[in-house]
């Protein structure tokens, strides 16, 4: 299942009856500049990504102020972003991720 | 610093949005945020984005189309049909358009974040373009997107301080409250400028309108002003500024009907004048009004006929009867027909289209067919109100306006059902009365016109084949007579005269006869007297010969004695 490439609809609907912790996580954290509540959230899904998800999720760290046009892309609003792709459904988890619980249900890693 | 005392005046933005300027004295607040808030419908994301576009094209100023609610295709679309190719900027890098999503259902919040992702957004458009303007609709939507309030408000404060410092010139829309201008409270951020759209349905006709609530530094206009979305986009009527300041001539406009003219000083109404035709139903009016409008036509004149009851080629046939081809104007383009029923839309939009179609098409005289119609949507003080602008727009222009107006029969005949003829300068009234011979004729007269002699005759009204003619009523034995009374008593007066003037010729025979008569008798006289000093002469010659004769006698007598 860690292998790189790209999924049709019909693996998605596959995967979609998988177990969370069966599925490939495509993950992009968007922040602006390595602020302290950049650097936070960086640590915090790193941390959750090795903890939860060893070995089958690929993260992105991204500085808008870097790459400004992928703000508008990705419809991103407020920094820190964490935009969950894969799998379904599209989730954008905001904030520093002090809150390790949402962030867990954000990922439907964790029951709401 | 204090040394310096130059005194900064407040720079202006201008919109390009049709009145809007005029109200606010040349624009918004040039660098500052101005709030544009109003209900569901009432036009503020086209007032926003008619801002921008309108920079663009008309003061070369790029801008920047921040939307929460629209995508730039959907937009692209609203305003295509006012001529606007948002495509076509974009493509010329003048205007840079973002649709934000914001989907609650999607977004997580897990501890503290800020909103830099708008601002990175919104800075990289306003450095790609170079923007001066910036339009963002609507930022409320932020709030049901977002839990954190506390976070939003302070971003918000956060937001329009950096554009402030960005120097561009922005309008925020917002969605009215309850209590409140906006739903959460955006006028607490943004302190220079507040326009509040309303959308009011009165009598289930809907009206815009557009109110300054505050302009930080700087006079404009206070109230209410009606507020247009038609095929050029926004336009606000500044109308209620207009002054007294309008220009007076003395020239003057003919009437139409030339016994008219001469009812009021020979010469007919002031030109941009108000004029009122009252009368209960089936007087005239409009045929006057026809009359009024196929003169200015035939003169090469424009002429606006605003119609509120009947349609043009209605209109058109019925005024072929009594002689007016207003046909022939319509197709040579010196008439123009805007005819619209009352309950068509609110008072402000009958205001709106007939100053418009005044600006556009440069009448010198405009008929409004009748005036009392609009009772259907507003109150008598509201169409004075309405009608007062019309005038005062009309004689800014100098066009002549000429408003008929229908009395009720119960009402005096001196007052109009709309209370509006104090507002005229002249009025003429038309009334039936009916006869003993069981007919019903229209009578005319001129009830005031202010600033000119006019005729206190009644003059009797008359729609023929041939036009509109009037006559003089008969006065006598203390009573008018119209129509086929009129005519009777005229045949008689005619006999009458006929009589008198046989007498008179005979007499005149008469006395020519004695007269001839007296004069064969002076010849006769004189002839016998000629022959009388012919006598008297021969009688003279005789004696004075038989004198000489006997002195001669005597004479030889005395010879012959031998006398010595």
């Amino acid at each position: 299942m860690t292998k790189k490439r790209v999924q049709t609809t019909a693996e998605v609907l596959e995967a979609a009856g998988l177990a969370p912790k069966d599925q490939l996580y495509t993950l992009r954290l968007y922040v602006a500049g390595l602020t302290p509540r950049s650097q936070e959230a960086i640590r915090t899904v790193t941390a959750i990504c090795e903890g939860h998800l060893q070995g089958h999720y690929e993260l992105e760290v991204i500085d808008l102020y870097q790459h400004p046009v992928l703000a508008k892309d990705e419809q991103i609003i407020a920094t820190p972003t964490l935009i969950k792709k894969l799998p379904l459904p599209l989730r954008k988890i905001i904030g520093n991720m002090a809150d390790l619980d949402k962030v867990l249900v954000g990922l439907d890693l964790r029951n709401r | 610093m204090a040394a310096k005392k130059k005194i900064i005046r407040l720079e202006k933005c201008p919109t390009g949005i049709r009145g809007l300027d005029d109200i606010t004295r040349g624009g918004l607040p040039r660098g500052r945020p101005t709030l544009v808030c109003g209900g569901t419908g009432s036009g503020k994301t086209l007032l926003a984005l008619e801002f921008i576009v309108r920079g663009i094209l008309e003061f070369d100023e790029p801008g920047v189309f921040m939307s929460f609610e629209e995508t730039p295709v959907e937009l692209a679309q609203n305003v295509a049909s006012l001529g606007f190719d948002l495509d076509g900027l974009i493509r010329g890098k003048k205007l840079a358009m973002d649709y934000v999503y914001v989907e609650r259902s999607e977004i997580e919040e897990t501890g503290e974040y800020n909103l830099e992702g708008l601002f990175i957004r919104l800075n990289s458009m306003i450095a790609a373009t170079g923007a001066k303007r910036v339009g963002i609709d609507s930022l409320e939507a932020l709030f049901a997107g977002l839990r954190d309030e506390g976070v939003l408000r302070s971003e918000l404060r956060r937001l329009f301080r950096w554009l402030k410092d960005k120097d561009v010139t922005t309008v925020i829309t917002g969605e009215q409250g309850q209590n409140e201008l906006t739903r959460h409270g955006l006028e607490e951020y943004v302190s220079d400028c507040v326009i509040f759209l309303n959308h009011r349905v009165v009598n289930r006709v809907s009206t815009r309108l557009l109110r300054i609530v505050k302009y930080r530094g700087t006079s404009h206009g206070t109230n209410e002003y009606p507020t247009m979305i038609d095929e050029h986009g926004l336009s606000v009527l500044p109308i209620s500024s207009l002054g007294f300041d309008y220009p007076v001539t003395s020239k003057r406009v003919p009437t139409g009907i030339d016994r008219l003219d001469a009812m009021l000083g020979g010469k007919g109404y002031f030109s941009g004048s108000s004029v009122l035709v009252s009368g209960t139903a089936g007087t005239g009016k409009s045929s006057l009004a026809a009359a009024f409008a196929n003169s200015a036509c035939s003169r090469g004149e424009r002429c606006l006929y605003v119609a509120f009851e009947e349609a043009p080629a209605q209109i058109t046939r019925n005024m072929a009867s009594v002689g007016f081809d207003l046909e022939q104007w319509t197709k040579q383009g010196y008439l123009r027909f805007h005819a619209v029923r009352a309950t068509f839309c609110g008072l402000e939009q009958h205001l709106g289209s007939i100053i418009k179609f005044v600006t556009e098409f440069r009448p010198s005289v405009v008929v409004i067919d009748p005036v009392n119609n609009l009772s259907a949507v507003g109150s008598s003080e509201e169409i004075k109100a309405m009608l007062t602008q019309v005038i005062d727009y009309c004689k800014n222009q100098g066009v002549t306006a000429l408003f008929t107006s229908l009395t009720e029969g119960k009402n005096a005949m001196e007052q109009t059902d709309v209370g509006v003829s104090s507002l005229m300068d002249t009025w003429v009234l038309l009334r039936n009365v009916e006869t003993a011979s069981g007919e019903r004729n229209r009578l005319l007269f001129v009830l005031k016109s202010r600033g000119m002699a006019h005729s206190n005759q009644v003059r009797e009204f008359v729609l023929s084949d041939h036009g509109l003619q009037l006559t003089d009523v008969y006065v006598g034995d203390g009573t008018v007579l119209t129509g086929s009374a009129r005519l009777i008593q005229e045949a008689q007066n005619k006999a009458r005269a006929e009589e008198q003037r046989r007498e008179a010729t005979r007499r005149q025979r008469e006395l020519g006869q004695e007269k001839s008569l007296v004069q064969a008798q002076i010849e006769t006289l004189r002839h016998k007297a000629a022959v009388l000093a012919e006598d008297l002469a021969a009688l003279a010659r005789y004696d004075q010969s038989r004198l000489e004769t006997a002195t001669r006698d005597r004479a030889e007598l005395a010879s012959a004695r031998q006398v010595d």
